[in-house]
């Protein structure tokens, strides 16, 4: 059952609860805006894939008390274009490298604490500056300010129309609890990220591997109001095919898993298909990123499965991990209780083992093996032996709407949506095309969201 | 494994995995890089947590997440068991079960015993009579019973502890040399005094909801402060008594009697602020026993001071006798339930902050990403 209310005025919509909408929010609001916040999740689950957050990139000239040396504007468009392999919009780069640089304190300013690079473990970062406490703590921070400064926030409540006309967003229909309501901003600000969590939409991109994938953010990151602009006219970018996907533990939840269940042991050990066969080079990518370029390969992999199998050395090289490896006295009984065949999986290791060239530890590489394992080749000889499965994590697609400098939504015609604005991973692909930068994603979506959120309560001001 | 230990092991491999709450407190990176976690290292992590809920504030896997992680629920469960767990003598260990019973059949029944000794020992003419002057108290309640009897339920209070506070300390040792110990207490005791721990690395403690206070930190000191100037005003009477041989009531601008009246009403500020806290704070982030614990210690607390401040009001009446003995009742009574009392928690917490300082003296261990 239904009800639509009387239509309520206000002068600026923010739809979403991530970085980029509680930042638009706040920056609305700071410019003199009556602003409304609706967040799909629940109060409990509220901040999108900021709530799985640790660290964003700053552009800095000096060193500050959160990040030690600098990083300059080149520094940064440098790494956008290495990443991107020049699947970015220079201007729009631009935008987001130089808002960088005071976004650090404009969040100071608004609650957020960030840690000093000398406390705790976290390594020296030069290029990306730590919450204290990590992300939730800071979207708590902003949500806090955002109610202390008058932003009405609903949580539970889910964009369901968005009518378009003349260039321009209507009367945006609300549900909550199955109750509707009719809101007619000045200006809309649509924050409410990709649409990695809609199973059928990843079946129609990634065809039969979607079934395998894993969501590794929020599930509420549905990419229904991505449709419902893309239906008005809205010019897509990137494409919806392509994601940032990670190896992660097959074991972990579906959805929402965040960053724990990611498997960063792979040069510690072998990997192999379900049936029990290697498939690429372990040791050819040694650095702690390593595992975001294995989630294309076991997406690859038939039932998109693949299983890391380590000696006892192996996994003690390794870093802790959320569950505990699955282990077994013999490779064998490894094989059986991974659901392997024994007798392929022994034939693998061995194999491997006995492909083993000498030399040092670390440059120890195979001979005579395809695929060869390029470094830190080590026998698997000391039991127990341990294993994790491991599926495709997705993190995000790079696909989205265009938008131009001031966040505008722009049309297929190439016109814009005069208020319709659009910040965070909803319109990330502009700039992230292809590939991904540790802590890009607040940055993008705080930078972006503060910038919408201004240009909305301009709009709105009008 | 006891299932508290399984729980906290699963919890505590998803935090080594996330570290997210590194900057928050001691506890993270005393699990930076661990792969397991053996049951004594569990008992040090439980006495490291202070309970300032920030790790369930700013835990992306919270419930209603899969992964349902509550952290300083966890621990508290387990400090609760820990301290049953080095009780001495072992039989001790139970009190901490049914701990508002146990304190209050104990303290009540030594406050009793010594009410209705008086009112049968000391003649009803001078038990009820107004006392002035030197040795105005031990009119009523001679000197050697009322020195005699604290001093020796304190004592075995303190020997109780001791050596629950040695076994600990033996089961949580870190693997160091004297001067690797030594080279941390410093550390350590700065840790101690300054409770860094309910600091959440700077904005504070979460004592009710996501907003950051440091409330809770304060109260302690000002309960501390309270406590030391009360033991200071014992101190400085027992040093009257002793060396120049004046026997108490003091005058009211006396040094006893000022520390005592001032560490008296500081105790009872600092209390009544941390009660008004654990009755405001999440209970789902404590253990039930552990609030029952801190719920106890506080009323008793709060009971020796204001017994001992009704004495500095009445001593003058002819109700001194009644609440002189009122007081001593509760006092020791105090002492007595001592090894059961959250007092332990200051040793326990102690040692577990300088196995951290020894352990934060070593080489960082790098991170990831």
């Amino acid at each position: 059952m239904s009800t639509v209310s009387a239509s309520t005025k206000i002068d600026v919509l923010v739809v979403g609860g991530g970085s980029a909408a509680l930042c638009a929010a706040i920056a609305a609001r700071r410019h003199g805006a009556t602003v409304r916040l609706v967040e799909h999740a629940p109060l409990s689950l509220r901040g999108g894939n900021t709530r799985h957050a640790r660290n964003f990139r700053l552009m800095h000239d000096t060193a500050h008390c959160y990040v030690p040396d600098s990083y300059g504007e080149d520094a940064f468009m440098n790494d956008l274009h290495r990443v991107t392999r020049g699947a970015t919009d220079a201007t729009l780069a631009r935008v987001l490298i130089r808002g960088s640089a005071t976004i650090a304190p404009w969040l100071q300013a608004n609650g957020v604490a960030l840690q000093d690079p000398g406390c705790g473990v976290m390594p020296y970062s030069q290029r990306t500056a730590f919450f204290l406490g990590g992300g939730k703590t800071m979207i708590n921070a902003l949500y806090a300010t955002a109610a202390r400064i008058g932003i009405e926030i609903c949580y539970d409540s889910e964009v369901v129309a968005l009518p378009t006309s003349d260039g321009q967003g209507g009367n945006v229909v609300i549900d909550r609890g199955g109750i509707t309501e009719l809101v007619s901003p000045k200006a809309l600000v649509l924050c409410c990220g990709g649409h990695q969590s809609d199973r059928a939409w990843l079946r129609d991109s990634f065809g039969d591997a979607a079934d395998g994938l894993v969501v590794r953010g929020t599930p509420y990151a549905t990419g229904r109001v991505l449709r419902m602009l893309l239906d008005a006219g809205a010019r897509p970018v990137g494409d919806p095919s392509q994601g940032h996907i990670v190896a992660v533990d097959a074991r972990g939840p579906p959805v929402d898993g965040g960053i724990v269940t990611r498997i960063t042991a792979i040069p510690s050990g072998i990997v192999v298909d379900r049936n029990a066969q290697r498939f690429h080079d372990e040791g050819e990518d040694a650095r702690k990123t390593h595992y975001a370029r294995w989630g294309e390969r076991i997406a690859q992999c038939p039932g998109q499965i693949a299983y890391l199998i380590m000696d006892a050395h192996g996994r003690a090289r390794a870093l802790p991990t959320a569950l505990p490896p699955i282990e077994a006295d013999s490779i064998a009984a490894l094989a059986v209780k991974l659901g392997l065949d024994p007798a392929a999986l022994e034939a693998t290791t061995r194999g491997f083992n006995a492909a083993i060239a000498g030399g040092e530890l670390i440059q120890r590489r195979t001979a005579q093996l395809a695929p060869a394992k390029s470094h830190g080749a080590v026998a698997l000889a000391v039991p127990p032996f341990a294993a994790y499965p491991m599926r495709p994590g997705l993190t995000f697609t790079h696909f989205g709407v265009a938008v131009d400098p001031q966040m505008r939504v722009i049309k297929s015609d190439g016109s814009r949506f005069e208020n319709i604005f659009a910040a965070g991973m909803i319109m990330a692909a502009n700039v992230l095309g292809r590939g991904y930068l540790a802590g890009l994603g607040v940055t993008l979506s705080a930078v972006f969201g503060r910038l919408a959120g201004e240009e909305a309560a301009r709009h709105a001001a009008r | 494994m006891p299932p508290d230990d399984l729980e906290a092991e699963r919890v505590l491999r998803i935090c080594t995995a996330c570290m997210y709450c590194d900057g928050l407190c001691a506890v993270f990176p005393a699990i930076a890089g661990k792969h397991d976690f053996a049951p004594n290292d569990l008992t040090y992590l439980a006495n490291l947590c202070h309970n300032c809920r920030g790790c369930w504030y700013a835990c992306q896997y919270a419930p209603p997440h899969h992964f349902a992680i509550n952290l300083p629920n966890t621990l508290a469960e387990l400090r609760q068991r820990s301290y049953a767990d080095y009780a001495w003598p072992r039989w001790l260990g139970r009190g901490f079960g049914a701990n508002a019973r146990v304190v209050a059949a104990i303290v009540g029944g030594i406050t009793a015993s010594m009410l209705i000794a008086t009112l049968l020992l000391v003649p009803a003419n001078v038990l009820f009579a107004a006392h002035h002057g030197p040795g105005a108290f031990y009119r009523v309640v001679p000197w050697p019973i009322m020195a005699g009897a604290a001093a020796a339920t304190l004592l075995s209070a303190m020997l109780a502890i001791g050596i629950s506070a040695a076994s600990y300390w033996r089961a949580i040792t870190p693997r160091a040399g004297t001067k690797a110990i030594l080279r941390a207490l410093y550390p350590a005791v700065l840790d101690i005094v300054t409770l860094r721990n309910l600091g959440g690395g700077g904005p504070g403690c979460n004592d009710a909801d996501e907003k950051f206070s440091q409330q809770r930190r304060w109260f302690h000191h000002v309960m501390v402060a309270g406590f030391a100037f009360s033991l200071a005003a014992t101190l400085i009477a027992a040093f009257y008594h002793h060396v120049y041989a004046v026997a108490a009531p003091y005058s009211l601008t006396s040094l006893p009697v000022l520390a005592g009246g001032i560490g008296g009403v500081t105790m009872l500020i600092g209390i009544g602020g941390l009660l008004l806290l654990e009755r405001r704070a999440d209970r789902a982030l404590s253990a039930a026993a552990e609030i029952r614990l801190n719920i106890v210690f506080l009323v008793l607390l709060a009971l020796v001071a204001g017994s001992g401040l009704a004495v500095l009001a009445l001593r003058e009446t002819a109700a001194m006798g009644l609440v002189l003995t009122l007081h001593l009742g509760i006092v020791i009574g105090f002492f007595a339930i001592l090894p059961v009392s959250k007092a332990v928690h200051g040793l326990y917490r102690s040692l577990a902050l300088l196995r951290a300082a020894i352990e934060r003296a070593r080489p960082r261990r790098s991170g990831d990403e």
